[in-house]
C-alpha cells in the first residue's frame, strides 16, 4: 500500500505504524456523567466496518506526523489522506 | 458407514462402489431448536457436541460458502496448549485432550500428529519467562520440558545458534503439541454431526436476525427465514459484520494473517518451532512442504490477502533462524481474516440479546481451540451456563476489568 502523505507525497505503508479507528481522536470528557462507560467504549469497542474505514497512521520512519487515512478494508484502496492535526482542528480541538 | 481397515479392504475388493457421501445436502427446515451460524471448525464442532454431549439433534449449521472455506482451511494446522494465564490455559488443555481422542471419537483420520512444539528463548529474562510459562503448563496438566542449548541442538541442529542479534539459548518444549490435518477436522465433525441428525446447510448466508423484544427468535437467510429457539454465532474473521446485523458492536478488529508453504522437501524440521523474537514460526507438512508464517499485517482488513512487506519480514525471520531455508522456494502464500480482540483472548459468551450466543475473537489461534471452542459453546447453549474452563472468556470483561492479556499489550489489537 502507498500512502499519499499530504506533506511528503507518496510513501510506502511500511514506513508507518498503525493505531486504528480515527475516532480515537475524539477522547470522551473525563468529567462527564457517564465517563466510565464512554471510556470503556472509546478504548475497547470498534465499528470495524467492511468497506470505507477512517484510521490513524503514524509516520514513524518519516516525519513522525499522525495521518487520518480513509481506506477500503475490502480492497486496500486508499481514498483520502489528511493530517490528523487538521482533522482534530476541524472538530474544534484547540491544538 | 463406519470407517475401518476392514471396510477399505472390502471396498477395494468390490470396486469401491459402496462409499457414500460424507454428509447429506438437506434443505433448511422452517424451524430448529438451535441454529449455528458459520460452518467453520468452531461452528461444526459446536453442532457436533450439541448432538453428542447434550443430545440436541434438532440443529442446523448455516454456512454462507462451502464448509470449511474460512480460517479452518487457511491456518498453519498447529495445536498446542502452552498458554500462561489461568483464564486461558485450562481451556486450551481441554482442547488438547479432545484432540488426543478426536480421531477415535469421530471415526475419521484427522492426521493428529503430536510432533511437539518448541518456543525459543534468547536471553536470561526470556528463559525465566519460559520457566514460568512451563510451570503454568505443568500445573494445568499440559506438560512442558525446558530444553537447554545442547538438548535443543540435538533435536534441531540446523538452527543458527550463534545468531548475532538473537543467539539461541534454548527452548520451551511441549511434546504433546503438533499439527493436525485442518480440513479433515471439519469433514470429520460434519460427518459425525450429520449422522446424528444435524442439518449441515451450505451456501446459505445469514443476512439478519429476527429479534423481537430483545429475544432472538431466528435468522433471515438467503434461503429464507429460519426460526430458532437459540442462535449461536461462530464466524470469527467476520464477527463484527455479522453481529452488527444484531445491533451489537464488539471489542474486535479484523486483521489479516498471512502464511506460506514451500515445495516438498525431505524431512528436516522435527516439529513446530516458534521464533517469537523474529516473528517467524515453521513446521513441515506430511507432504514435505515447510509451512511458515509470522505476525499479522497490522491494519484493519477484510481482504483475504495481505501485503508484501509482511511476507518479506517473515522470510527474513526464517533466514535469521535457519539459513538453510534460503534454498527452499515458496510455492504459495495466502491470507486469512482473523478477529483480533482487545486483549488477545477469545469470547465464548451469551450476548445482551436473549437466545443469541457468540464465539469469536480467536485472534490468530482459533484452530487449536476448535474442539474445546465447540465443546464449551455447546455447553453454554445447552445448559445456559459457561463451561468452567471458558468462564473467563466473557464479552463484558473489559468493563469489569477482568481482561485475559497474555502479552500484556493493552487494548491494541495489532500488538497481540
Amino acid at each position: 500500500m502507498i500512502i499519499d502523505h499530504p506533506l511528503l507525497g507518496p510513501r510506502d505503508a511500511a514506513e508507518f505504524v498503525y493505531l486504528g479507528d480515527a475516532r480515537l481522536i475524539d477522547r470522551p470528557d473525563w468529567q462527564g456523567e457517564n465517563a466510565a462507560r464512554l471510556f470503556h467504549d472509546y478504548l475497547h469497542v470498534r465499528d470495524n466496518p467492511a468497506g470505507e474505514h477512517r484510521e490513524l497512521w503514524f509516520h514513524e520512519h518519516g516525519d513522525r506526523s499522525w495521518l487520518v487515512v480513509t481506506r477500503n478494508t475490502l480492497t486496500h484502496e486508499i481514498i483520502r489522506v489528511e493530517l490528523a492535526r487538521d482533522v482534530a482542528l476541524s472538530l474544534g480541538r484547540g491544538r | 458407514m463406519r470407517y475401518s481397515a476392514l471396510q477399505i479392504l472390502k471396498e477395494g475388493l468390490t470396486g469401491n462402489r459402496g462409499w457414500k457421501p460424507v454428509w447429506r445436502e438437506p434443505d433448511p427446515k422452517p424451524h430448529y431448536d438451535v441454529v449455528v451460524v458459520g460452518g467453520g471448525g468452531h461452528g461444526i464442532a459446536t453442532a457436533y457436541y450439541l448432538a453428542t454431549a447434550h443430545g440436541l439433534t434438532d440443529v442446523a449449521v448455516l454456512e454462507k460458502s462451502w464448509l470449511g472455506s474460512g480460517n479452518v482451511g487457511r491456518n498453519t494446522t498447529i495445536i498446542r496448549s502452552n498458554y500462561l494465564l489461568p483464564g486461558n490455559e485450562p481451556f486450551y488443555e481441554l482442547s488438547m485432550k479432545l484432540w488426543e481422542g478426536l480421531e477415535q471419537e469421530i471415526n475419521y483420520n484427522a492426521m493428529v500428529s503430536q510432533r511437539g512444539i518448541i518456543n525459543l528463548y534468547h536471553t536470561d529474562p526470556q528463559r525465566d519467562a519460559a520457566v514460568r510459562r512451563g510451570n503454568a503448563m505443568i500445573l494445568a496438566g499440559a506438560g512442558a520440558v525446558l530444553l537447554d542449548r545442547e538438548a535443543l541442538r540435538r533435536r534441531c541442529p540446523f538452527l543458527d545458534f550463534d545468531n548475532e542479534r538473537f543467539p539461541i539459548k534454548g527452548g520451551l518444549w511441549q511434546p504433546r503439541g503438533g499439527t493436525v490435518r485442518h480440513d479433515a477436522v471439519v469433514w470429520g465433525y460434519a460427518r459425525g454431526a450429520d449422522r446424528r441428525g444435524v442439518d449441515v446447510i451450505q451456501h446459505c448466508e445469514v443476512t439478519g436476525f429476527d429479534i423481537r423484544d430483545g429475544v432472538c427468535r431466528g435468522v433471515e437467510t438467503t434461503r429464507g427465514a429460519i426460526g430458532a429457539n437459540k442462535v449461536a454465532v461462530c464466524v470469527a474473521g467476520s464477527s463484527s459484520r455479522v453481529m452488527a446485523r444484531a445491533g451489537l458492536r464488539l471489542p474486535i478488529e479484523s486483521h489479516v494473517l498471512q502464511a506460506c508453504v514451500t515445495e516438498g522437501l525431505k524431512p528436516a524440521v522435527p516439529g513446530v518451532i516458534t521464533f517469537g523474537a523474529g516473528h517467524f514460526y515453521v513446521s513441515q507438512s506430511d507432504k514435505g512442504g515447510l509451512v511458515f508464517g509470522g505476525d499479522i499485517d497490522g491494519y484493519n482488513t477484510y481482504a483475504q490477502r495481505g501485503n508484501l512487506p509482511t511476507v518479506e519480514d517473515v522470510c527474513e525471520g526464517g533466514m535469521a533462524l535457519m539459513p538453510m531455508i534460503g534454498r527452499a522456494r515458496v510455492l504459495r502464500m495466502w491470507g486469512g481474516v482473523v478477529d483480533m480482540s482487545m486483549d488477545g483472548s477469545p469470547f465464548i459468551d451469551r450476548t445482551p440479546v436473549t437466545g443469541l450466543y457468540f464465539s469469536g475473537g480467536w485472534c490468530y489461534g482459533g484452530f487449536k481451540a476448535t474442539p474445546a471452542g465447540g465443546y464449551c459453546l455447546a455447553h453454554l447453549v445447552a445448559t445456559g451456563n459457561s463451561h468452567p474452563v471458558a468462564a473467563a472468556m466473557r464479552l463484558d470483561r473489559f468493563a469489569a476489568g477482568a481482561v485475559i492479556d497474555e502479552k500484556g499489550m493493552g487494548a491494541q489489537p495489532n500488538l497481540h
